[in-house]
């Protein structure tokens, strides 16, 4: 336990991808079967157990500690598992064995609730306060070190000279805690059958478009398709040869198993197939807010309510499996049309495809992607936000490989607004201050005042970073902990356009509006912050815009 | 008590002692000071004349120039002098080279004043002594429950076995100047790495201060004028004030490490960006404070600067007579983080 407590104290604090795969792939490589397995099955969030209820935690903690020393830690430190994991007093006697993570997951898998808290009780008397944290975290069902189940399968792949894929292709059909995947991926044994029906397939991703992309690319090798405002979603369905059981799966974009939030979609998958699409909510056949399918998510289980209100539905791009065959390789045009006649057959009413937009010039796309409504969406247009571009000869290829498919997002709405807090970033840019909070100007004469309406972290260059810092440290004049505030008034301060996708009306910000995805589109040095935008103008806009794009500015 | 009054007070210079005319660690000017070390919210310029360990004086003359009073006076360790009807006496309190508790004695009631100390092990300074006392002034930095400092030698091994890691970044640790930095330096030396050790310049005077006092700190160089390939793979120590400033750009992308007790807590850590916290300190710990406080046998506790609040309570809990001082002016290790340009040479 404490190897692994280590190694998730060390990833809670590293910011880089890169670097969390070494620290994992190292922790793989030192230590022994089967603990690594049961690691492995923590970051992927593969365990199965009853978690503990943080009430559980709080009750063994009252019996141990001062209610006031307790108080005062934990209005300290801020977070329970913590508090108590760094609290916990030391035994009179310290039980001499130390807990594997193994025996704390066996333990947990067959331990009655009455017995719970003597068990958890001995361990967090075993162990030290990183062990105690990451105890604390494992029960109580928290990880939160920012690893995803692909991102642990790559540190896996680089034990061998194996590609991430190759894991995720054997992925399903192994059991905690994969003596026989570490066997092969070390070359000790061989590949493992995989008889599962409903594999993850890594997705391909697009490119942004980017300035002169046009000039080069040829319209007639693309098709085109809306890019809706739902989530990436990969479904697939099968039959097990060994259980002879229809196994039916939902997977995120990383490969996380999304299915138990939503049964009426796995009712849905009745078929041998693997479909690349994007999950919405539609009510009478219309697309709804990306806020209202935000609800859906992140639910262990869905009342029966929200199963009748908010039905979940897949808009398919594309087919990437089917009866057993797999079509990756085919272009894309091929797959389009097996995918076409597969939809027709299906005849689902919560499955769709997503229709192509017709176009014959990269000006008459513009045009379309400006205008859905009138380009073929129709009333689904504001759950539109751009066009997909994707090349008719592209085979499917995981990851973003160059060249085949790009998105091209709708023009973002853009304000001027006035800088008024800087905070330093994390990792690479924790010397910089490089997330922005800035205002729009509310109320006239003597009464004006800057209010803040969103907050940014990127769209600007390193150039233009190193000077928005210099900015940030030659006008500071306050100081919260990590956070400067900023000269603001009508004759100083700094004027910044942003870009954003949506507008939302929001009770946590002063000024009543939240935006989504803003980014600093501009730095209008040239500009004196008198000249920056007025609230109206953002109330006019979140006036006009249909309710599919008041989405909370903080989901993503 | 009548007689710790007399001894003892509260003044706007800090505390101050009425019989003998003099302060204990002001935090302004006053006619006569007697310093416990050497950290610049502590030992301060200015005064009429400082009677503190010969170290400490010493680091004052580095830090503030020959002239950083009118007149100075060394105390030696255990060797009691008087001041008026006062008997003094400087004891050591392991808190970073030249550092004393400062006992009073008069009328058969003796305070001893702690300033800043720990009693982990420390190889850079002599360990704190255990002063049986009837009022014991203690600090409380790192004065709540959450506070346990793991055993140093542990943060350095982490940081060397990140080295092995992460070979082609630099490992940029933030310490303080004064004590953190050599410590960590003779730490890591202990766990048996011998390469160089690169400093940022305003650790440079400090560290040959302490190698002229017999602290073998190993080979040493400057980070001036080095490229980040220069310092793949290698240790570099910097005040906490720079590890967030224009200065650490030249190192590329460091893995950024921080030593402090501070970085017990993890949004203190993440908070700062650190990657690689090292919870090493200078100052005791929870239980360290706690049972140094028995240890005294005192039945009277005042609690000078820190988490004043929850040992006063632990103080009453077990019967001893307590109360917060509230002392201004003395910037806790970091614990204002953003204002570590500022105070990055105290404690
Ligand atoms: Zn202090
Ligand atoms: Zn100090």
């Amino acid at each position: 336990m404490n190897r692994f407590a280590q190694l998730l104290d060390r990833l809670a604090y590293e910011p880089r991808r890169n670097a969390k795969i070494a620290l994992m792939a190292d922790y793989f490589r030192h230590v022994p079967d089967p603990e690594r397995g049961y690691a492995l099955a923590a970051l992927t969030g593969s365990l199965g157990f009853a978690e503990a209820k943080p009430g559980l935690v709080r009750a063994l903690i009252a019996e141990r500690t001062d209610p006031v020393l307790f108080g005062l830690s934990y209005d300290f430190v801020g977070d329970l598992s913590e508090t108590v994991a760094l609290m916990w007093p030391a035994p009179e006697i310290r039980p001499n064995a130390v807990p594997s993570l193994a025996e704390v997951v066996e333990t947990l898998a067959e331990t009655a609730k009455r017995d719970l808290p003597a068990i958890l009780a001995r361990w967090l008397d075993a162990l030290d306060e990183a062990g105690r944290w990451a105890c604390l975290k494992l029960i109580t069902g928290g990880l939160r070190v920012g690893v995803s189940a692909r991102l642990a399968k790559t540190a896996v792949a680089q034990l061998g000279a194996i590609e991430p894929d190759e894991v995720e292709h054997v992925w399903h059909g192994l059991a905690v805690p994969y003596l026989d995947l570490f066997a092969w991926v070390e070359g000790r044994g061989p590949r493992p059958e995989s008889d599962d029906p409903a594999p993850f397939r890594p997705p391909m991703l697009a490119h942004a478009v980017e300035d002169g992309d046009f000039d080069r690319l040829d319209p007639a090798a693309f098709v085109a398709e809306w890019k809706w405002d739902g989530i990436r979603v990969q479904a697939a369905a099968g039959l097990s040869l060994e259980t002879r059981r229809h196994r039916r799966r939902l997977y995120s974009r990383t490969g996380e198993d999304i299915g138990a939030a939503f049964p009426d979609l796995l009712e849905a998958l009745d078929f041998d197939a693997t479909i690349d699409g994007e999950l919405l909510v539609l009510v009478d056949g219309r697309v709804q807010s990306f806020n209202v399918l935000q609800q859906r998510l992140n639910r262990k289980t869905v009342t029966a309510r929200m199963l009748t209100e908010q039905p979940a539905h897949i808009r398919a791009y594309d087919l990437l499996v089917e009866a057993g065959e797999d079509l990756r390789a085919l272009p894309f045009a091929a797959r389009r049309e097996r995918l076409e006649r597969f939809i027709a057959r299906t005849a689902h009413p919560r499955l769709d495809l997503s229709p192509l937009i017709p176009f014959a010039s990269w000006e008459a796309l513009a045009e379309a992607r400006a205008d859905p409504a009138a380009a073929g969406a129709g009333p689904d247009a504001e759950a539109v936000e751009g066009v997909m571009l994707k090349r008719h000869d592209s085979p499917y290829l995981p990851g973003r490989p160059k060249g085949l498919w790009y998105k091209w997002k709708r023009d973002p709405r853009v304000v001027d607004a006035v800088l008024m807090y800087a905070q330093r970033g994390h990792g690479k840019r924790s010397s910089f201050y490089s997330d922005f909070t800035f205002g729009v100007w509310r109320g006239s004469g003597a009464d004006a005042e800057l209010v803040p309406v969103g907050k940014a972290y990127f769209g600007f260059t390193d150039q233009e970073l190193t000077e928005l810092d210099r900015f940030v440290r030659r006008h500071t004049i306050n100081r919260f902990g990590p956070v400067r505030e900023v000269q603001h008034d009508a004759a100083v301060g700094l004027v910044l356009e942003v870009a954003f996708e949506g507008l939302g009306r929001s009770t946590r910000h002063k000024s009543g509006v939240a935006m989504r995805f803003p980014r600093i589109s501009r730095i209008r040095w040239d500009k004196p912050p008198a000249e920056a935008d007025r609230i109206e103008v953002l109330e006019a806009m979140l006036r006009s815009a249909a309710p599919a794009d008041a989405a909370p500015a903080d989901e993503d | 008590m009548p007689v710790a009054a007399d001894l003892l007070t509260l003044t706007p210079a800090g505390l101050y002692c009425p019989r003998g005319g003099f302060h204990i660690d002001p935090v302004r000017p006053v006619d006569r000071a007697l310093i416990t070390h050497g950290h610049s919210d502590h030992a301060r310029s200015g005064h009429g004349a400082v009677l503190a360990t010969p170290e400490t004086l010493a680091i004052m003359s580095v830090r503030y120039g020959e002239d950083f009073a009118g007149a100075t006076e060394a105390a030696g360790l255990g060797r009691p002098s008087r001041i008026g009807d006062i008997r003094v006496t400087f004891h050591p309190a392991g808190h970073v080279l030249g550092s004393a508790q400062i006992a009073l004695e008069a009328g058969g009631c003796r305070i001893v004043v702690s300033g800043d100390y720990k009693r982990q092990l420390d190889p850079t300074c002599s360990p704190f002594e255990t002063v049986a006392c009837d009022v014991f002034v203690t600090e409380a930095t790192f004065g709540l429950p959450v506070f346990r400092h793991p055993d140093a030698r542990g943060e350095a091994a982490k940081l060397i076995g990140s080295l092995a890691l992460f070979p082609d970044r630099p490992h940029l640790v933030g310490a303080y100047a004064l004590g953190k930095a050599q410590r960590m330096i003779a730490l890591l030396r202990e766990a048996g790495y011998d390469d160089t050790i690169f400093l940022h310049g305003a650790l440079e005077r400090l560290c040959q201060f302490y190698e002229s006092r017999g602290i073998e700190l190993g080979p040493l160089d400057p980070v001036r004028g080095l490229k980040p390939k220069d310092l793949a793979g290698r240790i570099v120590l910097c005040p906490p004030g720079s590890m967030a400033d224009l200065w650490s750009r030249r190192l590329g992308d460091p893995v950024t490490a921080f030593a402090s007790g501070w970085m017990r807590v993890r949004a203190r850590a993440r908070q700062r960006g650190v990657e690689l916290p090292l919870i090493v300190s200078d100052h005791a710990d929870w239980d360290d404070l706690t049972a140094t406080i028995e240890e005294t046998g005192a039945g009277e506790v005042w609690v000078t600067h820190g988490a004043e609040e929850a040992l006063v309570h632990w103080c009453r809990l077990r019967g001893l007579d307590a109360r917060p001082l509230n002392l201004l002016g003395y910037g806790d290790e970091g614990d204002n983080l953003d204002e570590s340009v500022k105070i990055s040479e105290d404690h």
